[in-house]
């Protein structure tokens, strides 16, 4: 498994330098953007801080999700369909599990790498309350995890990439509207409060916001936890299935 | 010992059947080859082999073991260059080799050495720090063949090792693994081309539907299937069909193909004379030897490549 994930590692280092840039750059436009430019206009805040401050730990979390499923998606379907790597690692004594696995922690320290960067734009903006800040890493490395085992899955289904674009309308954008990330999910009918709680990132951005505040989150932890973690397993466990199926022939 | 040892191997995919009941035995530091066309089972009996793809039914033990329950054991002794590449585009040629190797759990530093050897042993130390992208097919298909050698392997699985490849990147890819051959590596290889399987094979079966049809050595199987000369007539008209009835009595045994007819016989020369003693005037003829062409075309009434 660390054999795999070591490849992964050696893979990257051509691109460290661009992907850490932009990882610091996307951050530091939104917190210009939203943060500056819309909290201009929520002069009130919301829920007693300043509208920045608030946003801040949603994005985070945000751009977890964005980033795990980005690294799950066109990564993994080449890896099936176009270069064909997956198959040349099953030749070698790797068991499926090492692949799969091996990919997957990839895909979570691409996580934490730029959730962390987004955390340190987030620092130096001063909208951290908190200590527990930190804790929006292994939240992020959660939620992360959480999204690219299913992913994972459906990238290991589909052979042809304009079924991604379906995730992303159907999966990721939606998530990232309605997940609390830039308005209250109680703002929301009952129906989409429902969506909302159904997906795995309003639990991750509700524990990332208690963290930067320094406030209880509106669910317990504990909920939000299990919660993740079942995802993680559920995922994980049909990604094993598909890859199974594709290099088990 | 036999490395790979099958007995009524079966392999079944949701309604059809790949590979139909085959006895395989293949001893240490033979070429061994499997011949037939598209569609006759090869690579799904190197799968099986690889230990990627369970049998469905039969006995197979590689190196003595279970592929079911040892593949990762199996798999750490062998060397396997599929049909198509999947080399990573996107890294260096010797990051091909080392980051493999790795996957071997071979340390980095022996890695790199190795990866520097084969490199030579593939004529491809000057493109070594160049991406893979950029390479001719011939190159790419000699680092899979060298990325297949990282782990000093006692079994190479070649899956149709030259199919694509211009003749003289063929010639190239044959000569190193005639290299290996001599080195005592032990082979195996699909292939359609009834000359690859010549040059390289010491023994081969040929498959046709799942089935072997045929064993023994390249010049075994032509003796036992086939006359020692073909004379090849090519009539210019729309079917060769009537001219077949024609040449009756000549040879032992007439094969009419869509754009020309066999004449399978002793003596080419004397053959071809008779032909022209019956006042036929073909627009082309051709005396040849004997080749494995001529066998499946015997076993199965179909030619190889279509």
């Amino acid at each position: 498994m660390f054999y795999v994930l070591e490849y992964y590692l050696i893979n990257y280092r051509r691109v460290w330098r661009g992907s850490v840039l932009s990882s610091f750059i996307l951050p530091l436009l939104t917190m210009l953007g939203f943060g500056v430019g819309v909290g201009a206009y929520v002069t009130g805040g919301v829920e007693g801080v300043p509208y920045l401050d608030w946003m801040v730990p949603g994005l985070i979390a945000s751009t977890a999700l964005q980033v795990a499923v980005g690294e799950s998606t066109w990564p993994v379907m080449g890896a099936f369909s176009w270069d064909r790597l997956y198959f040349a690692q099953a030749a070698a004594p790797l068991r499926i599990t090492d692949i799969l696995d091996g990919h997957l922690i990839f895909v979570v320290l691409r996580t934490l790498l730029s959730s962390a960067a987004f955390l340190a734009i987030a620092a130096a903006f001063g909208t951290l309350h908190s200590w527990w800040a930190l804790l929006t890493l292994p939240i992020a490395a959660l939620v992360g995890l959480a999204v690219a085992t299913p992913t994972f899955a459906y990238s290991a289904t589909i052979t042809v990439d304009s079924y991604l674009s379906i995730l992303y309308r159907f999966g990721v954008i939606p998530m990232s509207l309605f997940s609390g990330v830039f308005f209250p999910v109680e703002s929301l009918p009952l129906v989409f409060k429902w969506v909302a709680y159904a997906f795995p990132l309003w639990h991750a951005v509700d524990l990332s916001r208690a963290a930067t505040l320094g406030i209880a989150p509106a669910w317990s932890t504990a909920g939000h936890l299990l919660y993740l973690a079942l995802w993680v397993a559920a995922g994980w466990l049909l990604a094993l299935r598909q890859f199974r199926r594709r290099l088990v022939l | 010992m036999t490395l790979i040892h099958a007995r009524g191997l079966v392999k079944r995919f949701e309604g059809f059947t790949a590979v139909d009941g085959i006895d395989v035995d293949v001893q240490p530091g033979e070429a061994f080859g499997f011949l037939g066309p598209n569609g006759a089972g090869k690579s799904s009996t190197m799968r099986m082999i690889g230990c990627v793809s369970p049998p469905t039914g039969g006995e197979l033990r590689i190196l003595g073991m279970d592929p079911v329950r040892e593949g990762p054991k199996i798999r750490a002794r062998l060397g396997v260059c599929p049909q198509l590449d999947n080399l990573d585009l996107e890294l260096t040629v010797r990051e091909n080799l080392t980051t493999y190797a790795r996957f071997f759990g071979i340390p980095r530093k022996v890695a790199r050495a190795r990866a520097d050897e084969l490199l030579d042993f593939v004529q491809l130390t000057e493109r070594a720090d160049s991406k893979v992208e950029p390479l001719s097919g011939g190159m790419k298909r000699r680092l899979t063949i060298a990325r297949a050698l990282v782990n000093e392997p006692e079994i190479v699985l070649l899956d149709e090792p030259t199919t694509g490849l211009d003749p003289q990147a063929r010639h190239l890819v044959w000569e190193r693994l005639f290299r290996l051959k001599q080195q005592g590596v032990t082979l195996v290889l699909t292939t359609h081309y009834m000359d690859e399987a010549e040059q390289l094979c010491d023994r081969l079966v040929v498959m046709d539907a799942g089935k072997i049809v045929a064993e023994g050595s390249p010049r075994a199987l032509i003796d036992r299937y086939s006359t020692r000369e073909v004379v090849e007539l090519r009539f210019a008209a729309e079917s060769q069909e009537p001219f077949a009835s024609k040449l009756d009595g000549i040879g032992e045994r007439v094969e009419v193909l869509p754009d020309r007819i066999l004449l399978y016989v002793e003596h080419g020369d004397e053959a071809v004379a008779e032909v022209q003693g019956r006042a036929l005037s073909p627009a082309g003829v051709l005396v040849r030897r004997s080749s494995l062409e001529d066998v499946f075309l015997t076993l199965t009434g179909r030619t190889l490549v279509d």
